[in-house]
């Protein structure tokens, strides 16, 4: 690896952008969606086990219209002029090469050349993606039942439930991951990260800005 | 070569996109066949260990201003009125000395969630509007629940069906305060919410009053089937 002899040789330490404003945004407003929506869901997927006792159509309510916003901000600033930087960290997290694979294959047992986002947060990304896709899809079926069998309506809980606790279980995963790690939790909250972060964490991406693999794109 | 191929010199994979639709498809799948496979395994399983699994076959309880009435056995007073012979207030007692009707069936929802082998127990409606002489001009029957919201209604003819009971134990025990105890209606060929919880007073009218959930845009005739017809053709359901 050469990125540390990169960071030495460099005049002084730079911050570089990891997320820019609107991606920012976009991941503190869906968090905040996110994070009523799981509020709402307690009691109203709880409520036979504990007796929650709450005035469920209010709850109902907000669960619902929370879901329906979900998308929204996302939709935003990826079709918008201003998502250049969301859509190419999209296009980031499709892309993995066999290395990726490999590592999370093996839990992560050995070193990698990461990229701006290494296989775990590569991974992250896409299930809470597709998750949230599924759990709106669902989630209308649930609401305008009658459109559909009611077999499908069956399914449509079963699996709203289903990738609910999926979701859930990453999002836990991904608190976690961010609360133990500052700078990647900073680069959410101001955007940039260190030169030292970069070339440890991202090497690949590092190298990438640096001009090492390919011209800057980003 | 797009720059986006040009980006890496490394040969990548579209994991992400792969990924992605693999799970959108999974879920579609579920929808499709979810329920069955769900249905089988809690037929299987009964609702005691399928209550374990996601989305599986629970109870949701659904309470429309948020609390559960609680009524002490000893206190609980069902009052019958209406078009009728002879108004009465029924004690439990009064209702668990009538003949009882045990019937075990899965507990359908609108919605889509379904509890397999629940076993209720209770006496017919039938019996008790026989009690009260009900009247030969009565067009259908309105019911109250302690819980001051909801309502419910059936022509005479449903509530005549012999499915249709007003229960008193659910699931072998008595019925809790959260599943309508310590009396809740029945109605067996019909969608869960037809079955009124915590059943305050019956009513023998003469026209048919849209209860609660079909203000709200539930058909008022829930049969089983999907029909929304007065009367249902399918003798399965009863």
């Amino acid at each position: 690896m050469t990125a540390d002899s990169d960071v030495a040789a460099s005049e002084r330490p730079r911050d570089l952008v990891r997320f820019d404003a609107v991606e920012r945004a976009t991941h503190w407003i869906s968090a905040a969606l996110f994070i009523v929506l799981i509020v709402t869901a307690i009691p109203l997927y709880f409520g036979s086990l504990f007796g929650v006792t709450l005035p469920r159509v209010d709850v109902e309510q907000v669960h619902l219209w929370t879901g329906l916003a979900l998308p929204v901000p996302f939709v935003v600033a990826v079709f918008a002029p201003w998502g250049r930087r969301l859509r190419r960290d999209i296009r980031r997290v499709n892309d993995w090469t066999h290395e990726e694979i490999t590592w999370l294959r093996s839990w992560g047992r050995f070193e990698i050349d990461a990229d701006k986002f290494n296989p775990g947060q590569k991974l992250n990304a896409v299930v809470v993606a597709a998750s949230s896709i599924v759990l709106f899809a669902t989630g209308v079926v649930l609401k305008w039942f009658d459109l559909v069998p009611v077999s499908w309506r069956s399914g449509a809980t079963f699996v709203h439930d289903t990738f609910a606790w999926l979701l859930v279980l990453f999002i836990v995963g991904h608190v976690v991951m961010a609360l133990t790690h500052p700078a990647a939790l900073m680069s959410m909250v101001r955007g940039r990260v260190s030169e030292v972060w970069a070339s440890r964490h991202a090497p690949r991406w590092f190298a990438e800005r640096e001009g090492k693999v390919s011209p800057e794109r980003d | 070569m797009t720059p986006h191929e040009a980006r890496e010199r490394v040969t990548t994979i579209p994991v992400g996109r792969r990924l992605f639709l693999g799970l959108v498809g999974l879920g579609a799948l579920g929808v499709a066949f979810g329920g069955a496979v769900q249905r089988r395994l809690g037929d299987a399983l009964g609702s005691g260990l399928g209550g374990l699994l996601p989305g599986g076959d629970r109870f949701r309880i659904y309470s429309i201003n948020g609390d559960f009435p609680v009524i002490a056995p000893s206190a609980y007073r069902l009052h019958v009125s209406g078009l009728v012979d002879r108004p009465t207030t029924f004690t439990l007692d009064d209702l668990e000395a009538m003949p009882a009707t045990t019937m075990v069936k899965a507990f359908q929802c609108v919605t889509g969630w379904r509890v397999p082998n629940v076993e209720w127990r209770g006496v017919r409606l039938s019996h008790l509007l026989d009690q009260v002489g009900a009247r030969p001009d009565a067009v259908a029957v309105s019911f109250e629940s302690y819980d001051g919201a909801d309502t419910e209604s059936l022509t005479i003819d449903q509530a005549r069906l012999p499915d249709v009971i007003v229960a008193y134990r659910m699931l072998n025990a008595p019925i809790t305060v959260e599943h309508g105890g310590p009396v809740r209606l029945y109605v067996a060929p019909m969608y869960g919410y037809k079955s009124l919880k915590w059943l305050s007073a019956i009513r023998v009218v003469d026209a048919v009053e849209p209860g609660y959930w079909e203000m709200n845009g539930y058909p008022v005739n829930g049969w089983l089937d999907g029909t929304t017809g007065p009367t249902n053709p399918d003798p399965s359901l009863t």
